[in-house]
């Protein structure tokens, strides 16, 4: 058990999935000498070689075109994507070619790829550097989406994806990179890298978050507390697919449903996850499901994006909203 | 010759290259002329190999155009002939190992003959019974690619992990003239380039993009871009197939050795339509046909091969039957193909089903079994 921040987590995760596999190589912009502009891949290449820690030309399409290479040779490729909204070049690569190749040769050839994104806001980051791109990926049948809230998840759940047969695009909150916490580098007692986890036990909503809305979610769920409210939060941690089990049975118990993402909200996670909980726990719902996202705006200029970006009130106002009490801000009361 | 002008103090050519630049061992009349730089390499093939590749190019031929009618007759949704290109695709082929490895577009048919595919598995995705006619590591080739351009970057990849493994084989990407203008295969090069990685960009340009003339994608050769990057190139008459594979040995020499890649324009055409759906009538210039079809590959070694006396008529129609016997396994194998069942779509997304497929599998097998007869 050691502390670490979430980069370190992520680094040393790295480093044992390096030491556990001879095929797994790693290749990105930067992530050579200068160990990613995050410093993710810090020391990796000194102590494992250019052979196995690649730094590539700056194309991302060839990247992920490379590793589907190195996958059809039986490597298992982790490409780093330096941020969010670089990644849309590759997107025609890991839509029509990562995401199907296992189903086009009908289970012929896995594609084993790891493919690391930072992404969100909240770091006063220029246009591309704060995007929240899931629901592309999410939507792409084939690919596993996860993304971790902290370091002892990140630390686990990338050496859980890079040993994935299947694809998986691995999102990391870039605002919670140095957030600290205990890593322990036993993976035994952590849940699968498909399940969602409850972070906070609570009894009268459910608030479902994934990767940087996640330390809000707690924060709202003790402020809450002073209200005399107890708000379950649900760490998702996979978005593709969705561990919808986990997310109904916290519903069955609370009623009530609050999800949140950074991302805009039409056609996000978010709706798909009120839609899914809205069949299955029907019977049981006492509000309708309510959503607190980004809006439908491309990223906005880093002095407004506080705005635009879900915070704690905006979490505590959905759950005035979802408990039917009178609006925490504006008075607004549901009928 | 192997055009490699790289270094930065050297000039571009003043003018675009020639005819004179194009490697042809072969002319179209079926004369053998001597090439010093070339003949080295392919000083071993007797009169026996090169009616082998002959067999080869009129097997490829013949199932070629038995698709083309199984198309007619509504056996299969689409086909893209690949008439005209027989030497491009057998001469490079043949020059490589059971352990190369090729990533190629949807028209090369003729590759994939080469590289085993079983009479039934050309057809299989043009009937629409599966996405893949073969599983791509039992013969070495990669399920062929219908975005067009992306599999260069998977050649390179692929050769990228043959260099770790310190293996000798090669990657071969083989793409048409209007991929060239794609950004992948812009990106492919760079990093095979720069990582040095044992790649053969095998171009097949056939002058046409569907409709659109190789005038549209390049204004130069398209061997000439490559050494802007730093790729060594080689053109080469793709109708001549003993050109062709002098230059695939030459450019697979190169990557065993460690050199890296190399890049062959093949100057071939497509006397078909772009597929069976297309209508080249309404783009093609009769005159130009012409002119392609008197530079035929077949006819070109079979006259070499009567001028050496080569083939002897009880060859020449043992070639005849293995065609069709091979155009005929084609089409029963084609007749045989079953559809798949409803519910198998839902197999191979991921390695292991998904407990949210899993959900859509049962509710849309319980939505089949209210019908009579269940889910057939």
């Amino acid at each position: 058990m050691a502390t670490m921040t979430l980069v370190g987590a992520l680094n040393s995760g790295l480093r044992r999935a390096l030491d556990d596999d001879p095929t797994v190589v790693l290749l990105g912009e930067d992530i050579g000498r200068l160990g990613g502009v995050f410093r993710v891949t810090d020391g990796l290449q000194r102590d494992f070689g250019a052979d196995r820690v690649m730094d590539a030309p700056l194309a991302e399409a060839g990247m992920m075109g490379v590793a589907v290479g190195l996958a059809y040779r039986g490597f298992r490729p982790v490409v780093e994507i330096q941020f969010d909204g670089f990644v849309y070049p590759a997107l025609d690569q890991l839509v029509t070619q990562v995401a199907r190749i296992h189903y086009r040769t009908a289970g012929a050839v896995r594609m084993p790829i790891t493919v690391r994104i930072p992404y969100g806001g909240g770091i006063g980051a220029v246009e591309h550097h704060s995007e929240s791109p899931e629901a592309y990926f999410a939507h792409t049948p084939g690919l596993r989406v996860v993304t971790c809230a902290n370091p002892q998840d990140a630390h686990t759940m990338i050496r859980q994806a890079i040993a994935c047969d299947d694809p998986v695009v691995f999102l990391e909150p870039k605002r919670r990179y140095w957030v600290k916490g205990e890593v322990d580098e036993d993976l035994a007692l952590d849940p699968p890298l498909d399940r969602a986890r409850v972070v906070v036990e609570g009894a009268d909503v459910t608030l479902a978050a994934y990767g940087p809305l996640v330390v809000t979610a707690r924060d709202a769920a003790l402020a809450a507390l002073d209200e005399g409210l107890s708000v379950e939060v649900v760490d998702l941690r996979s978005l593709a697919p969705l561990d919808l089990d986990t997310l109904e049975a916290s519903v069955r118990k609370t009623g009530r449903l609050v999800v949140t993402h950074e991302a805009q909200r039409t056609g996000g996670l978010g709706a798909e996850i009120a839609a899914s909980i809205t069949d299955r726990c029907f019977d049981v719902l006492r509000a309708a499901p309510v959503r607190v996202t980004g809006f439908d705006t491309p990223y906005p200029a880093s002095k407004v994006e506080d705005h635009f970006l879900p915070d704690l009130d905006r979490l505590l106002d959905a759950v005035d909203r979802v408990m039917g009490r009178a609006h925490s801000l504006t008075g607004w009361r549901a009928s | 010759m192997l055009r490699s002008d790289v270094s930065p103090g050297r000039a571009l050519p003043a003018r675009a290259p020639s005819a004179d630049d194009l490697v042809q061992l072969v002319t179209p009349d079926g004369v053998r002329h001597p090439d010093p730089v070339h003949d080295v390499v392919i000083a071993d093939v007797d009169d026996e190999q090169l009616t082998d590749l002959y067999e080869d190019m009129v097997v490829v031929r013949r199932f070629d155009t038995e698709a083309v009618a199984l198309q007619r007759q509504g056996q299969i949704g689409l086909w893209p002939p690949l008439l005209g290109q027989e030497a491009a695709q057998v001469g490079s082929a043949r020059a490589l190992r059971a352990d190369d490895f090729v990533f190629t577009s949807y028209r090369e048919n003729g590759v994939a003959y080469c590289r085993g595919a079983q009479p039934t598995d050309l057809v299989r995705v043009w009937r629409g019974t599966a996405l893949t006619g073969w599983d791509p590591r039992s013969i070495g080739m990669a399920t062929p690619q219908v975005m067009v351009g992306a599999q260069t970057l998977h050649a390179t990849g692929y050769a990228l992990g043959c260099a770790k493994d310190g293996v000798d084989s090669v990657a071969v990407a083989y793409f048409g003239d209007g991929a060239t203008s794609k950004g992948d295969v812009h990106e492919a090069m760079v990093f095979a380039a720069s990582l040095a990685a044992p790649v053969i960009f095998f171009c097949q340009n056939n002058q046409w993009a569907i409709s659109e003339p190789v005038g549209l994608q390049a204004q130069r050769p398209i061997a000439d871009r490559a050494p802007g990057m730093g790729i060594p190139s080689i053109r080469v008459d793709g109708n001549d197939v003993l050109a062709v594979l002098a230059a695939t040995r030459i450019a697979l020499d190169r990557a065993r050795r460690g050199d890296g890649p190399t890049f062959i324009e093949a100057v071939t055409y497509r006397i078909g339509p772009h597929t069976t759906s297309d209508d080249p009538k309404r783009y093609v210039d009769a005159a130009d046909e012409a002119q392609w079809a008197a530079k035929d590959p077949i006819a070109r070694l079979e006259r070499l091969l009567h001028a050496r006396g080569a083939l002897s008529d009880e060859r020449a129609s043992r070639i005849t039957a293995k065609a069709d016997a091979f155009a005929t396994a084609m089409r029963d194998g084609c007749y045989g193909l079953t559809d798949p069942g409803p519910l198998g779509l839902f197999d191979d997304v991921f390695v292991e089903r998904t407990p949210s497929l899993e959900r859509q599998r049962s509710e849309h097998a319980a939505y089949l079994a209210m019908f009579e007869g269940g889910e057939e």
